[in-house]
């Protein structure tokens, strides 16, 4: 007899909690970016080319991370 | 609902396994190589409206290379790889949003016994297999810019640096470090358009009426971002490659 959780349940489980704890990190680090380069736009708006370009940078690397935790998420649900 | 993390094989070619993504980037190549022969036929000094479609595109593509690498020959002489990425993977991440696109399909039995749909197009870009060759083709030319505007001694320099046991160290972690942006670029890409895919479909079989629409335009933005992050990126690798160590 099968004692304890299935497969099924234990993937699901581990998916979920992947993407979530997996989620937590890159949004905290996105909102400190967009925030540290409005302030600089702000207090430099001749710069505003220059900020944004290496702000859009800086939140796609940070955004990366998020979408590994979210591939292992999905790999451990569907593979 | 099924939702395959690889692209699944429709046909072979000889021995080799054609994938339904493969199907829609050959679409979108051909489509493309079709809109650039007609837009070059009819070229004048004042521009009709079509081609000042056109030349809008590449007047954007232009700036946003002539920002990054904030040198004009430079930017002439990358322009073609940076600008052929950008219109190639907004173009798949488009095309991967119409109708028909991962619903069209052949019934199949899988593995486990019951019966799936094998959609017979899916996003270019949700296919592990794609993302990797460009990231792979992207950093491969990266390394072969930096050879060429500098020179191999110097550009070997970088990441072989004698001069200190630090600058060593230093020099070996920006070797692994070219290689995990390989990783970086290809995931990033891949992820961003398959979960994309993914969550359509979770919506579509949730509410299959009007609920779905802010997802689809959320899709068409994000194609677009990941377009231009990706081709930002290659530009400042690029920067990062030709300009001589510090």
């Amino acid at each position: 007899m099968e004692s304890g959780l299935s497969l099924e349940a234990i993937q699901t489980i581990a998916s979920a909690a992947t993407i979530t704890i997996g989620a937590i990190a890159p949004a905290v680090a996105i909102g400190w970016i967009g925030s540290k380069g409005v302030e600089a736009i702000g207090r430099n708006p001749e710069s505003a080319g220059k900020v944004q370009t290496s702000m859009i940078l800086a939140i796609a690397f940070s955004e990366a991370i998020a979408i590994y935790a979210l591939v292992i998420a999905l790999i451990v649900k569907f593979v | 609902m099924e939702i395959s993390l690889a692209a699944e094989k429709i046909g072979h070619i000889g021995s080799l396994p054609v994938t339904n993504s493969m199907i829609l980037s050959w679409i979108a190549s051909l489509f493309l190589a079709v809109v650039a022969f007609l837009a070059s036929l009819k070229v004048s000094l004042i521009p009709t409206k079509v081609q000042n479609f056109f030349e809008a595109i590449i007047e954007f593509l232009y700036d946003t290379a002539n920002s990054v690498l904030e040198d004009e020959k430079a930017t002439r002489k990358y322009f073609p790889l940076v600008a052929t990425l950008f219109i190639f993977i907004i173009t798949n991440n488009w095309l991967g949003l119409l109708p028909g696109v991962g619903t069209i399909g052949i019934n199949e039995i899988s593995r486990e016994g019951h019966e799936i749909l094998v959609p017979i197009l899916r996003s270019g870009n949700a296919d592990l297999n794609m993302t990797l060759a460009l990231a792979i083709i992207t950093m491969i030319a990266v390394q072969v810019f930096g050879v060429v505007a500098i020179g191999t001694f110097k550009y070997a320099k970088k990441f072989f640096n004698f001069s200190g046991v630090i600058e060593f160290f230093v020099g070996i972690l920006e070797l692994l470090g070219e290689f995990a942006k390989i990783v970086s670029f290809s995931f990033r890409l891949f992820g961003n358009i398959f979960a994309g895919e993914v969550l359509l479909v979770v919506i579509a079989f949730l509410v299959a009426y009007i609920a779905p629409l802010p997802f689809m335009f959320l899709e068409l933005f994000v194609g677009f971002i990941q377009a231009l992050v990706f081709t930002m990126l290659a530009l400042v690798f690029i920067k990062g490659a030709i300009s001589e160590a510090h």
